[in-house]
């Protein structure tokens, strides 16, 4: 058979979703964003929640998220996202409301609204990208930088000692009382994605059975901000990144699980 | 036996040239373009068509989804 003759609209089994624009998407080539934002836009499509579905867009690379996502979109001041989904979701109870936030925005000058979100156990979703640095302003040192990890601003390799350990949000979170569903995925390899998605689709499912704040972690890579090609920036977060970051659920169902070290 | 025959099809605009999917093709279906598209990035493209089964993983990990994927089953 040749191909053109399977190449044929009833014979497609796989293609990009209605619910992301043909506005052609701002990341490096490679990044990780644009395969989370696909995989959140396919959950939601998949649902059939785009109609009641509102999107609250951080400050970060991912900051035109509302370009991208063809749905209800807003666009929070930096770090304040779970704070303004907070806001919706409560004014709205019958929508469904998730951030979609980079370390920078999540894990630094947010850190203050995640953490009390969490703790008031808003019925949202919050996606979290964790690529180990500030990847828009050009490759600063974030909270989740690992160990010895060079940046921009910590060209030795970041100390401990002076600047303290990356921090892990989602295991940080998953204390709470009102966190009912945290885990940690992440978007690389096909196995990856695959999970992170369904991951996702669970969050999203919490949020229908009214069920408290899930927090979904994608470990992503940042090949510009790291200097690598995209292939070699995933090699190096398999060694590096998921030893300190490692992936699983942590807590499923408001029941946390042990986790390994 | 029934045996599955995929084909994948690029939106060479669209794609970054990231390279993303090379490694996750079981099949080694995918190899870059020596040209370069508007933006001046090598796309991905089929340069052993034979052998893909359409099993949707270089579209999954393509941050772009610039691959659609297309499979049929040969009932022989």
């Amino acid at each position: 058979m040749e191909v053109l003759d399977i190449i044929k609209p009833e014979n497609q089994v796989f293609c990009k979703t209605k619910l992301m624009t043909d506005t052609s998407l701002s990341y490096c080539p490679g990044c990780g964003h644009g395969t989370a934002h696909n995989l959140t836009m396919e959950v939601i499509d998949e649902l059939g929640i785009a109609e009641n579905t509102i999107g609250v867009a951080p400050v970060g690379c991912s900051v035109l998220a509302y370009d991208f996502m063809n749905i209800d979109m807003t666009q929070a001041a930096h770090g304040r996202a779970p704070a303004l989904a907070t806001a919706i979701s409560r004014l709205w109870p019958e929508k469904y409301v998730f951030t979609y936030q980079g370390d920078g925005d999540l894990a630094a000058i947010g850190t203050a609204e995640t953490i009390h979100a969490c703790n008031r156990g808003e019925n949202i979703v919050i996606i979290f990208v964790n690529n180990g640095i500030y990847g828009m302003t050009g490759g600063q040192m974030a909270p989740t930088t690992l160990s010895g990890m060079k940046t921009s601003t910590s060209p030795y390799g970041r100390d401990v000692e002076k600047m303290g350990a990356p921090i892990r949000m989602t295991e940080l979170i998953s204390n709470l009382p009102g966190v009912y569903y945290a885990t940690r995925q992440s978007v690389h390899t096909h196995k990856h994605a695959r999970k992170a998605k369904k991951a996702i689709q669970k969050a999203f499912e919490n949020t229908r059975l009214n069920k408290g704040l899930s927090f979904v972690e994608i470990v992503s890579n940042c090949n510009s901000g790291w200097k690598m090609t995209p292939n070699d920036a995933n090699h190096w977060m398999e060694e590096n990144m998921f030893p300190y970051f490692p992936l699983g659920d942590i807590k499923v169902d408001g029941k946390l699980k042990s986790v390994a070290q | 036996m029934a045996k599955v025959k995929g084909a994948i099809v690029v939106d060479t605009e669209t794609c970054k040239g990231c390279e993303v999917c090379i490694p996750v093709c079981p099949e080694n279906v995918i190899s870059m373009s020596s040209k370069v598209n508007r933006k001046g990035y090598h796309y991905a493209y089929m340069s052993n068509p034979e052998a893909c089964t359409g099993c949707t993983n270089c579209g999954i990990v393509c941050p772009d989804r610039a691959i659609s994927v297309y499979r049929v089953k040969l009932t022989a």
